[in-house]
């Protein structure tokens, strides 16, 4: 059977799966819809919260990104898995403990005012929108890419998927998905890289045969080292940004990582604190598989396409680079006319243009794998988005039906208004993040990875000082969130948009002028620092707060009598 | 302070010790080894890695895994201890 048929039956029986689980886990009452009734299994909920962080990126791009930029590629290996540690240690059991729907819901009541609360919804709001809008995009390029349809028709389709499960199911249904979603996703990432690791390194562990050598007996990384060194590319094990960027980077994703709304309302669904705490473990463990075996494919890809291509017959080539050709993936411009493709860093004499997606997208076929290997790709990529699309969604409709209208618009509401209000939140936010999907703002790509430092300058600070420092009060906590936002916000525009020196042709000449020489991706942990400093001295200087919230403070640090998570 | 104060107050104490163990290894291995010392680390070789890389890509992500499964066994023992467990 031909790829394209392969591709058809395995989307086609995912996405049957998907709308079963569905309509077996409909959610019936708003507790069910926030937080999928309260009593989900700590590894069904790691393996859920996996998929839920796992996006297209994850998927699609990381490998490729770290594949290009070798150990610089480090700050999103370690940035997007240590920051679970944060949450596990810092945030999640707290959270559970204090027992509501929705991080906005912990900052309003922590911080005893509705100022802070509606800071909060429009940090989640900002921070899931811009999310969101990309794992659409994504949905629409696996399906333009593998099943030869529209990237419209493919936003269409992964919009009426999304709109069905995320509507009918709220978080009850999404947990179950996101569930099913994880095994494709996870074994689509793995069976390609167990038969790329054999074929090169005759070991079937990735992470372990990437350390190996190659059938000539020298060891992959030096190996690709050397011909990185001849091709005159930045050495692949030590990369060329400086310490200080990688530093704040990778902190920036990290606190980024603990301070995503999507991924805290996780937490809430589980029956205890000690269950909160177990999840965050089974999650990391289900990510890790992932993350660790994302470098050796990184490798494994970079070897194999620079053997395949650097310094051969255009014509000799083989069919894949044609079929990837025709997608604008690469590209090959015969500068000296000889035919042969040079392809090297300097770029007045390289020949070969190249998009990172292709590393994972077309590995498999670089490889010669078999058919059905390369749809699985496919499958693969759309659970990740999806399942990652979804958990956003939920948390932009109940920012709107809880936070907004419930607690502070219309507080008399019904349990069944609310209910109604959040399936008509979601399916508007389905509406627009799919007409993003189909109109991609320039900006998305760029906004998306600064999306953490966004969550790291405004939500981390203010939920660690609400569990660990029992002073803190709502002054603090606004000045601290309404500065850190600020300041990241001021350093996106001016420095990724070149705003207020001309528009985007200024951003490459501004980069020596870098605060700290951090780039706009690392700066989030400047501006985190600054909303520490803001928040605790502020706080000093203000009134200490109320009894009964000291009172919340104590109770959230001791696990007993958790209760379940309620909406009063 | 009443009795069920102390406890708590205990508690806490004894988890802000864990939390800062368990950090301080956290910072270690993907700051301290991963990026400040990668590049002294490099010039030692674990089979086909050079050290440092090794930590950046792979040894980082393994410690984390352990360092919450090994917070979460702790946090059952402290639960426990103080009469907070559920």
């Amino acid at each position: 059977m031909g790829i394209l048929t392969w591709t058809w039956i395995l989307v086609g029986t995912s996405f049957a799966l998907y709308i079963g689980i569905a309509i077996w886990a409909r959610a019936g009452s708003s507790k069910e819809f926030y937080v999928a009734g309260g009593g989900v299994h700590p590894i069904v909920n790691g393996m859920a919260t996996a998929a839920d962080w796992m996006s297209a990126a994850s998927f699609i791009s990381l490998a490729g990104i770290v594949s290009f930029g070798g150990y610089d590629g480090s700050v999103y290996l370690m940035g997007w898995t240590g920051g679970y540690v944060l949450l596990a240690l810092l945030l999640a059991p707290y959270l559970r403990k204090f027992g509501k729907f929705t991080v906005p819901d912990f900052i309003g009541d922590r911080y005893y005012s509705n100022l802070a609360r509606i800071v909060a919804v429009i940090a989640a709001l900002i921070v899931s929108f811009t999310y969101v809008a990309g794992q659409m995009r994504g949905v629409g390029i696996v399906f333009s890419r593998y099943l030869e349809v529209e990237i419209e028709t493919g936003v269409y389709i992964g919009m009426a998927i999304v709109l069905f499960y995320a509507v009918l199911g709220g978080m009850k249904g999404i947990t179950y998905t996101q569930v099913a979603q994880y095994c494709v996703l996870i074994f689509a990432f793995m069976v390609p890289a167990i038969f790329i690791s054999f074929e090169m390194t005759g070991n079937v562990i990735p992470q372990i045969g990437l350390g190996q050598a190659g059938e000539d007996g020298t060891y992959l990384l030096d190996k690709l080292d050397g011909l990185h060194a001849q091709l005159g590319f930045s050495e692949y094990t030590t990369g060329s940004k400086s310490t200080m960027d990688i530093f704040a980077i990778t902190l920036a994703l990290m606190a980024g990582t603990a301070g995503l709304p999507h991924v805290i309302v996780r937490f809430f669904t589980v029956k205890r604190v000690k269950d909160a705490r177990k999840s965050a473990g089974w999650a990391l463990l289900f990510i890790a598989i992932m993350y660790t075996t994302i470098p050796a494919v990184a490798v494994f890809a970079r070897v194999n396409l620079i053997e395949t291509v650097s310094n051969k017959n255009y014509a000799d080539l083989p069919e894949w680079f044609g079929n990837w050709e025709k997608t604008g993936l690469i590209e090959f411009e015969d500068k000296n006319g000889d035919g042969v493709i040079q392809y090297v860093a300097d770029k007045s004499t390289n020949e070969l243009t190249i998009d990172r997606d292709i590393m994972v997208l077309a590995n498999p076929e670089i490889a010669r794998l078999p058919n059905w290997v390369i749809a699985l790709v496919g499958a693969g990529g759309l659970a990740a988005a999806l399942s990652t699309a979804a958990g956003l969604l939920l948390v932009i409709a109940s920012s709107i039906s809880h936070d907004l209208f419930k607690k502070i618009l219309t507080p008399k509401i019904s349990e069944k208004g609310e209910l109604i209000a959040a399936r008509v939140a979601a399916a508007v936010a389905v509406v627009i993040a799919g007409y993003f999907g189909i109109n991609p703002p320039g900006f998305v790509a760029a906004v998306v990875a600064l999306a953490f430092g966004l969550a790291a300058a405004s939500f981390f600070p203010a939920i660690v000082l609400g569990i660990f420092d029992k002073r803190m009060n709502k002054e603090g906590a606004i000045a601290g969130m309404i500065t850190g936002l600020t300041l990241m916000l001021f350093y996106m525009l001016k420095f990724k948009f070149g705003i207020f020196d001309g528009g985007k042709e200024a951003v490459e000449g501004l980069k020596s002028s870098y605060w700290f020489g951090i780039s706009p991706e690392g700066f989030g942990t400047v501006a985190m620092f600054v909303n520490f400093v803001v928040s605790i001295v502020i706080s000093r200087m203000t009134p200490a707060p109320p009894i009964n919230v000291q009172e919340i403070v104590e109770n959230i640090r001791i696990p007993s009598n958790a209760g379940e998570a309620s909406g009063h | 302070m009443t009795d069920k104060q102390k406890n708590a107050t205990a508690y806490w104490k004894e988890n802000l010790r864990y939390l800062t163990i368990l950090l301080t290894i956290w910072f270690f291995v993907s700051f301290v080894c991963g990026i400040l010392l990668v590049d002294e680390l490099n010039s030692i070789r674990l089979g086909g890695f050079k050290l440092g890389f090794w930590f950046a890509q792979q040894g980082s992500i393994y410690v984390f895994v352990v360092l919450i499964f090994v917070y979460i066994r702790l946090m059952n023992k402290l639960d426990k201890k103080y009469g907070v467990d559920e």
